[in-house]
């Protein structure tokens, strides 16, 4: 039986592009604002969890050996976790899974990435193997194109509906992305603007897609008994749920996606969570790309399939909607990729212990937070509540 | 005193020696035979492409040799219109999953023979569900690009 894990702390640096900084003490702005948040120095924490994108990023291979200092990690035991998009929401559940064991009382989670040190899209399509797939997976803009365009297909969702659905999700991300401190893009636009963005990957145009991001997030993780020793504001982990598919890209099914599918099953079984619109709160899709947020609407159950687009049209996920999504302003208008999903974590535990300030959704209780990796290969959850 | 940040130019650039396998290097070498074959699982019955050594859903050893179409169905395309670093060619360009008649498994591919004058207007050229056949190159080296793309047909 699994013990109870807390989330003590987090941790986010503002992001963008921070050439003000090297790598190591962007995380260590990070990590710092963990331990001020949660009360605690490095000698507390007994094992670090770390991870980014594939190493071709930044171009130094295996870089948690280079953050080590600024983590804290001497003389400590340290991992790194790596599954793409999703390693964030993996690093999580790596976190979780040393404090659920019974191994560790107190654990630092560090995700970071410093996108504008390389070439993102050049590092993306090296994650495809080198003899089938490799020139014709063009990065993340290319992968999330193909599943947007045969889930629109499949459900005969007509193409002005679904382009203005996702450029209204666009707005509601830029406009919310103004309440966080820590987002990078920070512009106001209209529909109009998305809609006249250029084509990057066809249905996918500039302002439906996210930027590279440098930036870095730090969570600490705690066993009950600590958590209520130290008795400081504190969130519950729930639930978690994680699943990968086959290796080769087109051979599953992307639309009807059944990692993300069996993620959001699993986490929702451990939680108790039945009726996931009434349930939650609020939700944190990782959302890159705002028509794959409608198809997470649809693989998660806020609704059934063939209809993510009616909830953003109804309002449904919208700030002030029945279960608003991604009041951080989401991936879509910031992505440091390794820090990505453990920000997801962040905002939700933000949002649950009432510290997230301008952009709070009041009286929020339980939210999801979630992260995609791969080629779209992986998708992980974590349900995070304010109760025990 | 406030010191703005320095930045140091870096490339790394490293050689590899990928090894095929033997059923890779002899699914590369009915290409130049313009033939695209594929492997059947004994156990679930689906024929995968490219030919693998074992099942990816079943984890048992496949080799039952079977030849597919290089005609087919678009399952899915997008519109390339990016640059970075590594590309096969300048965009814009489009690539897509195609179902070849007799696998089991898409193949990721160039879907040519579109014109890309007009990318707003692109969605009508290029349909999911619609034909395509493969354009060979004339000289084949058993590689994926032997195949220049898939062009629709009807
Ligand atoms: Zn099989």
């Amino acid at each position: 039986m699994a013990q109870a894990v807390a989330i003590v702390g987090t941790g986010q640096t503002e992001c963008g592009r921070r050439t003000d900084v090297s790598y190591p003490e962007l995380v260590y702005e990070a990590v710092s604002r963990a331990f001020d948040d949660a009360g605690l120095v490095p000698d507390d924490i007994e094992a670090v969890v770390a991870g980014s994108m594939p190493p071709a990023m930044e171009g130094v291979n295996n870089p948690h050996l280079y953050w080590a200092d600024a983590m804290g990690a001497g003389g400590k035991p340290l991992i790194r976790t790596a599954t793409c998009g999703s390693t964030g929401i993996s690093l999580a559940h790596t976190g979780f899974y040393h404090v659920a064991s019974g191994m560790f009382d107190l654990v630092l989670v560090v995700g970071a990435e410093k996108m504008y040190e390389g070439d993102p899209q050049g590092t993306m399509a090296t994650v495809a193997d080198p003899f089938f797939q490799r020139p014709f997976l063009a990065g993340a803009p290319g992968i999330f194109s193909l599943q947007s365009n045969e889930w629109a297909h499949r459900y005969g969702i007509e193409e002005k509906r679904v382009r203005m659905a996702a450029a209204q999700l666009s707005v509601r991300n830029h406009d919310d992305a103004l309440l966080n401190p820590y987002a990078h893009i920070r512009i106001k636009i209209t529909v109009d603007d998305v809609l006249n963005s250029r084509i990057i990957a066809y249905p996918v145009r500039l302002l439906d897609v996210c930027p590279a991001s440098d930036g870095a997030c730090a969570v600490i993780m705690a066993s009950e008994r600590m958590a209520k020793k130290l008795g400081r504001p504190t969130a519950w982990i729930k639930g978690v749920g994680y699943c990968g598919e086959q290796a080769f890209f087109s051979e599953g099914d992307k639309v009807v996606w059944q990692s993300a599918i069996n993620a959001a099953k699993s986490a929702y079984s451990q939680a108790g969570i039945t009726n996931p619109r009434k349930d939650l709160d609020l939700a944190e899709v990782y959302n890159p790309f705002t028509f794959q947020e409608m198809l997470f609407y649809e693989c998660f159950g806020f609704c059934d399939f063939g209809h993510g687009c009616d909830l953003v049209e109804q309002g449904v996920v919208m700030r002030g909607g029945d279960l608003p999504c991604d009041p951080s302003g989401g991936t879509l208008c910031t992505n440091p990729i390794g820090a990505t999903g453990l920000q997801r974590v962040s905002e939700v535990v933000l949002h649950v212990t009432e510290k997230a300030g301008d952009r709070q959704i009041p009286g929020a209780k339980t939210g999801l937070a979630h992260a995609m990796g791969g080629l779209d290969q992986f998708n992980g959850i974590m349900i995070i509540s304010s109760v025990l | 005193m406030a010191v703005k940040s320095r930045i140091v130019k870096g490339f790394i650039s490293l050689p590899y020696n990928w090894s095929m396998g033997p059923t890779t290097t002899r699914f590369y070498e009915e290409f130049k035979n313009k033939r695209i074959m594929g492997t059947r699982c004994e156990k679930c019955n689906r024929v995968l492409i490219p030919a693998r050594s074992f099942c990816s859903g079943c984890f048992v050893e496949t080799t039952n040799w079977v030849q597919v179409s290089d005609e087919g169905t678009i399952r899915t395309w997008v519109l390339i219109n990016f640059s970075y670093e590594g590309q096969p060619m300048a965009p814009p360009y489009i690539t897509g999953i195609i179902d070849l008649d007799g696998a089991d498994v898409g193949l990721p591919h160039f879907v040519g023979g579109v014109e890309l004058d007009d990318l707003e207007t692109v969605a009508k050229k290029v349909r999911i569900g619609g034909r395509v056949k493969a354009v060979w190159k004339e000289n084949r080296e058993g590689h994926i690009l032997d195949i220049d793309y898939f062009k629709p047909i009807n």
